[in-house]
């Protein structure tokens, strides 16, 4: 499957486990419960890890966790759902979270703009035979009003 | 007022595009209905029972006369050559083609007025007071502190997708002509104890479904810290608000389920973490305050003396200043209320024609600007008083002289059953009957102020669970019913409206309303106004005569 990674089409390289999954090799990622059941095993995982939240999440309580994955991977069960638009934010600007920041779910076109500027840097699509398109909506707008995680200053420090 | 520079314009011609695009994939197929509908909503777009309807935002309710012009333009263009005004002074078309849309989008950004973020749930135009800027006692203009927020809410990524609209209103004298208390999050310009000016910052008020008032979660904001306490809210409400029932989905929900304390430590904690980052510069305080400036008002207007002698020669015109003219903060100076709520037209509409004299108007009288209020009607806001008497003659000729501000006949009053794929009921056929009955103006004169406020159902739109007199539709079996409150008020001692008793039948609204108006002429002491009769004797007297009556 492709996806839109950093402005660019890539082939998907993580594997998403299934709570009742065995554990392989590779980059996986895993969901919560999983992640607390088994985080000694986890932790000691071969290949990259990443961890799937959803908007219902505390995401407080992983933060001492968040060394431990390379991908954080942000559920967005409709895309109207806009809670982890908050989550992208706070993990980029609060917890100084560097690695990857997926969407996945819902993904539409013309919601890539503001999960851009929310911090999310990976998108999985919905529907990814548009995927080609779908790479013009990071250039929807050119400037922004607010402080967002790829302009840490708002526009009127910029006027 | 504020002008656009490169920025704002450019993010407004990109909004354009973006929604041009939009439509046409839509319109391809290559959205579904329910992906498109968000987008659309969040760029001012309803499908309707007989036509889309779009709504235009007039950022706190300012408008230039160009704007004017380009709005009747685009009416007449694209529509049936009128539009609404709404209490939250935006306009809308009843009657534009969906792929019409974007050109009439494009046009308006030539004049810099956008739909951005007029529905949807996402945070809407911010309203503030209609004499803004031009009445006595203001502690401070509100209106570039409601640009700053326009700013800073448009396109805001993080808040784009919230559980429910979100509405902000800001005021800046104690009196409340912007129902501050009645909105998600209402800001007053206040002074402390040291002479500092900060804001007073009310959270979860709103009407619809469960109409709350607001609650002061913080008495003192530093201005420098309004936009990171603003985001500090909109983000706890973004993350805990309610989003398995959109009935339940506003903040005032949310604040009325966790109780105001615990919502204000959540959004103090967060507010800790953001306020050093978000930090209002007095620069950009400046540049913004430097387009609200006051105009070259002219010391010699305080000198004329035909303003007085005209209201002695001319009794229609004496009567149209008493109800529709107001006092200035300058000598000499008046603000004029234009009612769009002349007899059987429905209140808040204006034809394309009128616009064009309106504007013209503003260009003679009153420095080009027009402004949209609360209660649905336009004014304007710096009129010479010895030019008021030629401005009157001008807007007789063309209907927009009705005296009747603030007199039952000011009602406000939803698009309702003919127009809304909401409602439940009929709201404008009852204002024009109700309108039928009492066209004597004396009449209404001697009744004093009174808002009467009819929605065609429980969303609120006519907000009328604040009005002296509320009417709500609803629908009971297929049939149109009417639900009356009493004694509500949006203004500063704002209260919500007690429900008189059961619903009435469509065709005994209008006799409801002549019994309240009996009960209250029979228990009103003197001039007592109806809210303070209502106040005083509570609703039993009226509730036993209309129900007796039935």
């Amino acid at each position: 499957m492709q996806i839109i990674k950093d402005r660019e089409i890539v082939e998907n390289n993580w594997l998403h486990l299934d709570d009742e999954a065995t554990l392989v090799a590779g980059d996986i990622t895993v969901s919560l419960t999983r992640w607390q059941e088994q985080h000694v095993t986890l932790s000691k995982h071969e290949g990259g890890l990443g961890l799937r939240l959803t908007g219902e999440d505390p995401l407080e309580e992983i933060v001492p966790d968040l060394a431990a994955f390379s991908m954080m991977v942000l559920i967005f069960p409709a895309f109207i759902d806009g809670r982890c638009y908050s989550f992208a934010r706070l993990l980029r600007d609060r917890y100084h979270y560097t690695g990857e920041i997926r969407a996945q779910g819902d993904v539409l076109r013309d919601q890539l703009f503001y999960m851009s500027q929310s911090g999310i840097n990976s998108f999985e699509l919905a529907n990814p035979d548009n995927i080609e398109s779908a790479l013009s909506a990071f250039n929807d707008f050119s400037e922004s009003y607010q402080t967002t995680a790829l302009k840490p200053q708002p526009l009127y420090r910029r006027r | 007022m504020y002008q656009y520079d490169n920025y704002d314009q450019a993010m407004v011609d990109q909004r354009v595009a973006q929604y041009r695009d939009q439509t046409r994939r839509f319109l391809a197929g290559e959205l579904t209905e329910e992906q498109f509908r968000p987008l659309r909503l969040m760029n001012g777009l309803y499908v309707q029972i007989h036509a889309p309807m779009y709504r235009v935002a007039v950022p706190y309710g300012l408008m230039s006369s160009k704007q004017i012009r380009k709005i009747a333009d685009v009416s007449r263009r694209y529509d049936k050559a009128y539009v609404h005004f709404t209490t939250r002074t935006n306009f809308q078309m009843n009657w534009p083609k969906l792929e019409d849309v974007p050109d009439i989008m494009a046009e308006l950004a030539t004049v810099q007025m956008h739909s951005i973020q007029t529905s949807g749930n996402d945070i809407r135009n911010t309203t503030t007071d209609e004499l803004a800027g031009v009445c006595a006692n203001e502690i401070e203009d509100p209106r570039p502190w409601c640009e700053i927020i326009r700013q800073w809410s448009t396109f805001h990524p993080e808040f784009a997708y919230l559980p429910r609209k979100f509405k902000i209103a800001v005021i800046g004298t104690e009196e409340d002509r912007a129902a501050t208390q009645l909105h998600d999050i209402g800001l007053h310009l206040v002074k402390n104890h040291e002479g500092e000016i900060g804001f007073e910052v009310l959270v979860g008020g709103g009407l619809g479904r469960t109409p709350i008032l607001g609650q002061v979660i913080r008495s003192f904001l530093e201005k420098k810290d309004l936009l990171s306490y603003l985001e500090a809210i909109l983000r706890v409400y973004n993350r805990l608000g309610r989003r398995d029932n959109k009935y339940k989905a506003r903040i005032k929900i949310m604040v009325r389920e966790h109780g105001l304390s615990h919502i204000r430590e959540l959004v103090e904690a967060e507010w800790v973490h953001i306020r050093k980052q978000l930090v209002l510069d007095d620069k950009e305080i400046a540049r913004v305050k430097q387009y609200f400036t006051e105009p070259a008002y002219e010391a010699t207007a305080a000198n004329d003396v035909s303003f007085a002698q005209m209201q002695v020669e001319d009794a229609t015109f004496a009567r149209w200043v008493k109800q529709n003219v107001r006092d200035h903060k300058k000598l000499g100076y008046k603000i004029a209320f234009i009612t769009l709520k002349a007899p059987l037209v429905p209140p808040g509409d204006v034809t394309s024609d009128q616009l064009d004299v309106i504007a013209d108007l503003a260009d003679e009288f009153s420095m080009g600007e027009i402004r949209a209020s609360h209660s649905q009607n336009l004014l304007l806001s710096d009129v010479k008083q010895g030019d008021l008497y030629a401005l009157w003659l001008r807007l007789q000729a063309e209907g927009l002289a009705t005296a009747n501000m603030n007199t039952m006949a000011d009602m406000i009053c939803c698009p309702g059953l003919d127009f809304c794929g909401l409602a439940n009921a009929t709201s404008i056929p009852l204002a024009k009957k109700i309108n039928e009955r009492f066209d004597d103006l004396d009449y209404l004169y001697d009744l004093g102020d009174i808002k009467i406020k009819i929605s065609g159902c429980m969303n609120g739109c006519a907000h009328q669970s604040v009005g002296h007199i509320g009417i709500l539709g609803v629908d009971k079996k297929g049939e149109e019913w009417y639900q009356f409150t009493l004694g509500g008020s949006s203004e500063a001692d704002a209260s919500l409206g007690e429900r008189l008793g059961r619903a009435i039948p469509k065709d005994e609204v209008v006799d409801t309303v002549v019994t309240l108006l009996e009960v209250f002429k029979e228990l009103r002491y003197e001039d007592e106004l109806f809210l303070a009769t209502v106040r005083r004797v509570g609703i039993d007297p009226f509730k036993e005569r209309v129900y007796a009556d039935n």
